[in-house]
């Protein structure tokens, strides 16, 4: 059975689509941030499979520039749970509804 | 059944696999090992396509850097399986449910599409002298807002991380 | 169908050169370890291991022996499978970074094959190696961190630290490399440095990238985890870092992929910065001596350089003194990473208004 776009259509979106469902189940901010990457991945792949597709290298240097957001993305957030650890001892995002109240 | 076709397969089985492993598995740092394997994956598929410069750059950014910083932190804060917050079973079975919903609907709205081949032939496009040429001409401008946008994440994560002098010191994250 | 032998023979062919280059690195890792020994008892005025054998040669083996019969120890509240995939990894790391260096020039057979020295010539080599390097630190953590124990699992967290830090000022001292390069292929940059004197100045790299070679040798001593930067496993004060509670042969792996990557480092930085295979006067020799001969003198003129390399890395263990750990990070932050942009700048403008080709 030959690989045609539409493979990696319904690969990107199941990689997609665990990736929300990990975001939802889980309460680690931790895990969440990583499902946020895997995510992010799944589009990436998306994007190099429709460059192939079009032979087009615009769609690649997306995927770049992706990369290089999700970088500073990755640098930002983890300091920010790692200061919540310090102040709650916890990343349970659940501990965080202080503005409820 | 060629030889891309197979390693299509392959590298789809393994990318899918350990991203369920990802948001199943209990402790954190085997969430963080299955990602690394997802990610491998997606190199893997990057290959395969001939784009041979993302590859190479998504395993030394995301395995590389990324992923050994959250390892990193997972460390730090030393978690494992015991003290990992657990969800009741309804808002899993909840988000289970709305992530296939999800899913389904993004199915049902592309499944229509027609199936183009993915073309093997185009062997430079992934190159890294034909993606630098397009990247320093036409992208310069996003490439250098890029490197100011890491600059600012950079300081940003210093000042967040700083420690404030007039909390009392209470235990360290280790 | 010709298609087809054509691919059969090409695949025994490059399967040799795989099994050939696995079992010299072994061979060469196994003799370092001795070599260690040697040089640290030479410069601290012993005799050095001199039992197992004449002038202690078969003291590897010995070694190696003892590994394989010592009890196996898990620790009981450790991550079982993370435990054992620590060295695994370890190993697969040192030993996948040998794949892409070109190990001799290209001989042509009688029978009109051309065969290359390398196990995949490969057009991003460099970018490749530093993939590879930077999985290579996931051995040490995750290790560390299945011991369960405090001592390694500081170890394992110096370690992710040092080799993040560090791998920038490679990775940007590399860039001005390949700047005067124009390639990513090992196999290119070994071509350019042909001979020894290109007519005008030094063929090497070295000359042409001195202060580039510095930031590189003094990032490959981090990345290794190599004195004076052998933090994560410094004995006095984690006694033994990440494979403290390691035993038998995992701790062999552990021990035996230093010394692999040890090796093979030394062969990426000969063939980046000191000419690979190339030596000086190599075209009267070639002239001189047959296709074959020739390519056997080269692999050996790589091999040795490498040694020498190795024999360095150890004389710089064996003299200088371990550093702090915030001098680790300050040298990494505030020294390197500034030279190493400062050093790409310069290359920069030398190739673009000074040496336009």
């Amino acid at each position: 059975m030959p690989v045609y776009s539409t493979h990696y259509l319904f690969l990107s979106l199941l990689l997609f689509s665990i990736g929300i469902m990990g975001a939802l189940m889980r309460r680690n901010a931790i895990i969440i941030f990583m499902c946020i990457e895997l995510m992010l991945n799944s589009v990436n792949l998306l994007l190099v499979a429709f460059s192939k597709m079009y032979v087009d290298i615009n769609a690649q240097l997306f995927v770049f520039f992706i990369m290089v957001v999700a970088a500073a993305e990755v640098a930002v957030g983890l300091a920010v749970i790692v200061m919540m650890y310090r102040k709650v001892h916890s990343v349970d995002i659940n501990i965080l509804n202080r503005l409820k109240h | 059944m060629n030889l891309y076709d197979t390693l299509f397969w392959f590298f789809s089985a393994v990318a899918v696999g350990c991203a369920l492993g990802v948001i199943l598995s209990r402790n954190p740092v085997n969430s963080v090992l299955f990602l690394v394997g997802t990610f491998l994956a997606i190199s893997g598929h990057y290959f395969i396509m001939n784009a041979q410069f993302l590859a190479i750059v998504n395993i030394v950014v995301y395995t590389g850097a990324i992923m050994v910083l959250f390892l990193f932190v997972i460390m730090l804060m030393n978690l494992n399986a015991d003290v990992e917050p657990q969800k009741g079973q309804l808002i899993q079975v909840a988000g289970v449910i709305s992530g296939g919903v999800l899913f389904l609907v993004l199915i049902a709205a592309i499944h229509k599409a027609s199936p183009m081949p993915i073309d093997k032939q185009s062997i430079d496009i992934g190159l890294i002298n034909n993606l630098g040429k397009v990247l320093f001409k036409e992208y310069v401008l996003p490439f250098e807002i890029s490197s100011v946008l890491f600059l600012s994440a950079m300081i940003g994560a210093v000042v967040i991380g700083k420690k404030e002098p007039a909390l009392p010191a209470e235990g360290e994250a280790q | 169908m010709l298609l087809l032998q054509v691919d059969i023979a090409l695949i025994i062919e490059k399967l040799i050169i795989i099994s050939v280059i696995l079992m010299g690195s072994l061979g060469i890792a196994m003799y370092a370890t001795w070599g260690e020994r040697k040089v640290a008892a030479i410069m601290q005025d012993r005799l050095g291991p001199n039992r197992a054998g004449p002038m202690g040669l078969l003291q590897p083996l010995a070694d190696g022996l003892k590994l394989f019969f010592k009890e196996e120890i898990i620790p009981d509240r450790s991550t079982r499978f993370i435990f054992i995939l620590g060295p695994c990894l370890a190993m697969l790391t040192a030993l996948m970074t040998s794949a892409v260096v070109p190990w001799g020039p290209d001989y042509i057979a009688p029978s009109g094959r051309t065969i290359t020295f390398q196990v995949a010539d490969i057009n991003i080599g460099i970018l490749f190696v530093f993939g590879v390097v930077s999985l290579g630190v996931y051995g040490v953590m995750l290790g560390g961190w299945a011991s369960n124990n405090k001592f390694s699992l500081l170890s394992s967290i110096r370690a992710a630290s040092q080799a993040i830090s560090y791998e920038l000022a490679m990775g940007i001292s590399l860039i001005a490399l390949i700047m005067m390069s124009g390639s990513l292929s090992l196999r290119d940059i070994v071509a350019q440095q042909h001979g020894f004197w290109d007519g005008n100045w030094f063929s090497w790299y070295v000359f042409k990238q001195p202060v580039g070679f510095i930031i590189f040798l003094t990032c490959a001593f981090a990345e290794l985890n190599r004195a004076p930067f052998d933090l994560p496993e410094c004995e006095s004060e984690l006694n033994m870092g990440y494979h403290q509670e390691y035993s038998s042969m995992k701790l062999g792996f552990y021990l035996f992929a230093e010394y692999i990557n040890l090796f093979i480092s030394s062969a990426i930085i000969v063939t980046l910065y000191f000419g690979g295979y190339n030596f000086p006067f190599m075209d009267q020799v070639a002239t001189a001596t047959g296709p074959l001969l020739f390519s056997i003198i080269c692999i050996l003129v790589l091999i040795s350089k490498a040694v020498g390399m190795v024999l360095f890395f150890m004389f710089v263990r064996w003299t200088l003194p371990r550093f702090r750990y915030d001098q680790l990070m300050k040298l990494g932050w505030k020294g390197l990473i500034p030279l190493a942009l400062a050093n790409m700048l310069v290359t920069g403008m030398l190739v673009l208004w000074v040496f336009k080709s």
